[in-house]
């Protein structure tokens, strides 16, 4: 029964990833232009709904696939190796920092400088957070000992933010600020995904290379370290693929959080809790998430767009609580 | 020479010298049991051995070659260890668990684990726990729980077995079914180092005993020579009556000292 499961698992999950697709590049403030689009296209004529299409919404669409992949492959392995389903891939401090590096991009007004300094800010950040956070804990790197230092570099992160906003030079400053941080991923430039997919790229294959890694642990850390997985660079390994990979995400969409929480949480016990072989089913996940809570933040009738981080924490914020409270009738 | 071989090693833990200048050699083919007081650094010993503390002297080899230059995959494949308290951190079903002792043979990208299916299958078979495949292990008693984690073990087809105390929370039957699978192992070839607090079993399956107090072996020998009131009632402080009959011997800790 499980083992079925889990082979039509990633079937499954990229059938409803091409339809999501389909739907998101349906989706707009144009409306419905996709049939048109492809007709103009097979015809050869140039059009509006095609600009629009290749221009706006593609970008789009992948920006929600890329961020949602990251997010959900760097959940399962921080999860897997902090052998907590509550991690998050934010409580290693790499989120806020790369938000920290945008905001500041942001607060001295350098953004219309170059379209990508603010992804390298955010990715910047990211890279920095991981490099504090080494220099913090040195080499010799016990999980827990990590989960402290990130603990209080996002909370300087999140400090420093604070007071950027607070000391804001003007409100169309301290404006781009926070509907930044709220997260989105509308507007989306190819030029900014293809600055940022290789750091993505680069943290997924980090992470899928410690899977073996993820799953010795699961047996806890003395016996990984006897089945040949000892070595001090492997948490390492999942640290930098993890805050590469949110870095980069955080540069392209700005905060998407419970992505990362919440995915391989839901879809861990259809591969049998087994930590590496969650990983791609996690990106997967990941991507279908947030490509769909983008054409729910398009498709919801009202006044404006909502923006897609509010989204997800909407979304996600109830079934954490709904994890809570089923962790809690389980002890009592 | 083959098998592992310890030669004056001493750790620290912190101020504290937690062995000191200790010899050992475990070959092939035998069942070593490790026995000694409390804090007497039996596991840290077994800790040695498996590879996961370096002594800050002496050596630690591994069939003539310094265990820590061996590659971390194969000295995986050659050496099994069962922590004191094996955790299992996700509700993993038994084969999972069985499945997991595979994975030093599963290192690497492209790696293709032929002798996979086999091993797990003789290990479920060997352990007896064929029948628990399906179960969660966090649901299983101590006696099965114990049985799953050596089919973990026996998975990988290691050479050397190292087991820290296996059967200190097992009944009788369990016990002694789990000590029955160890020495059945060694009688196979394999080298088994076990760590025991009861006496009795250490002398009914032991080919050779290594006596600890205070990080320091105070015997190391057949077991029938070493498992005796002089050698051990000092050690523990307590007396200790030896009763042998028909070549069975029962050591029973009888009063303190």
């Amino acid at each position: 029964m499980r083992l079925q499961v889990e082979r039509l698992l990633l079937p499954a999950l990229l059938l409803a990833l091409v339809l999501g697709g389909v739907l998101a590049l349906d989706t707009g403030s144009a409306g419905a232009l996709l049939g048109q689009a492809f007709g103009d296209w097979a015809t050869g004529r140039e059009s509006t709904a095609q600009l629009i299409l290749w221009e706006i919404r593609v970008p789009r669409a992948l920006a929600a696939l890329a961020v949602g992949a990251t997010l959900g492959i760097a959940g399962a392995a921080l999860q897997g190796m902090l052998r907590n389903p509550l991690a998050e891939p934010g409580l290693v401090g790499a989120s806020s920092c790369a938000a920290l590096g945008a905001v500041l991009v942001l607060y001295f007004g350098l953004a219309p400088l170059h379209s990508l300094l603010l992804p390298a800010a955010g990715v910047a950040g990211a890279v920095a957070a991981l490099a504090l956070l080494r220099a913090l804990v040195g080499d010799h790197a016990r999980v827990a000992t990590l989960i402290l230092a990130g603990v209080a570099l996002n909370a300087f992160a999140a400090a420093a933010i604070a007071l950027a906003l607070n000391l804001a030079p003007s409100p169309y400053a301290m404006h781009e600020i926070v509907y930044w941080l709220m997260g989105s991923v509308a507007n989306r430039s190819y030029a900014e995904l293809v600055f940022c997919l290789p750091f993505m790229l680069l943290s997924v294959l980090l992470l899928a290379s410690a899977r073996g890694y993820l799953e010795a642990l699961s047996l806890g850390e003395d016996t990984a370290h006897t089945l040949g997985f000892g070595a001090r660079s492997l948490p390492w390994r999942v640290m930098g693929g993890v805050a590469i990979g949110v870095g980069a995400a955080v540069a392209i969409s700005g905060t998407i959080s419970f992505v990362g929480l919440v995915v391989p949480h839901l879809l861990r016990p259809l591969v049998g809790y087994r930590p590496g072989r969650l990983l791609l089913p996690s990106a997967l996940g990941g991507a279908l998430l947030v490509l769909l809570a983008d054409v729910l933040v398009q498709r919801v009738p009202g006044a404006g767009e909502l923006k897609l981080g509010v989204v997800t924490s909407l979304l996600g914020a109830p079934v954490f609580l709904a994890i809570v409270l089923g962790a809690r009738s389980r002890i009592t | 020479m083959s098998g592992l071989v310890l030669e004056a090693a001493s750790v620290r833990l912190g101020p504290r010298t937690v062995l000191n200048g200790v010899s050992c050699a475990l070959a092939a083919g035998e069942l070593l049991g490790i026995i000694g007081p409390n804090g007497a650094g039996k596991s840290t010993l077994l800790r040695v051995l498996a590879g996961l503390l370096r002594p800050h002297a002496g050596s630690v080899r591994l069939d003539g070659r310094e265990l820590q230059a061996w590659p971390p995959a194969e000295r995986a494949r050659r050496i099994g260890y069962l922590p004191q308290s094996a955790p299992v951190h996700w509700p993993l079903d038994v084969r999972t668990v069985v499945e997991l002792g595979r994975l030093p043979w599963q290192h690497g990208w492209f790696s293709v684990d032929e002798a996979a299916p086999a091993a797990i299958a003789a290990a479920l078979r060997d352990a007896e726990v064929e029948d628990l495949q399906g179960r969660l292990v966090d649901e299983l008693s101590g006696g099965e729980r114990t049985r799953v984690m050596i089919a973990r073990l026996l998975a990988a087809d290691p050479t050397i077995l190292l087991a820290d105390e296996p059967v200190a929370a097992l009944d009788a039957y369990h016990q002694l079914h789990a000590m029955e699978m160890l020495a059945e192992r060694a009688a196979r070839g394999t080298a088994v180092a076990v760590v025991l607090h009861d006496l009795s079993l250490a002398a009914r399956f032991c080919d050779r005993v290594l006596v600890l107090d205070h990080g320091a072996v105070v015997a190391c020998g057949k077991a029938r020579e070493v498992l005796q009131p002089p050698i051990l009632e000092p050690v523990y402080g307590v007396r200790m009556r030896v009763i042998d009959e028909e070549g069975v011997t029962a050591i029973i800790p009888w009063q303190r000292r």
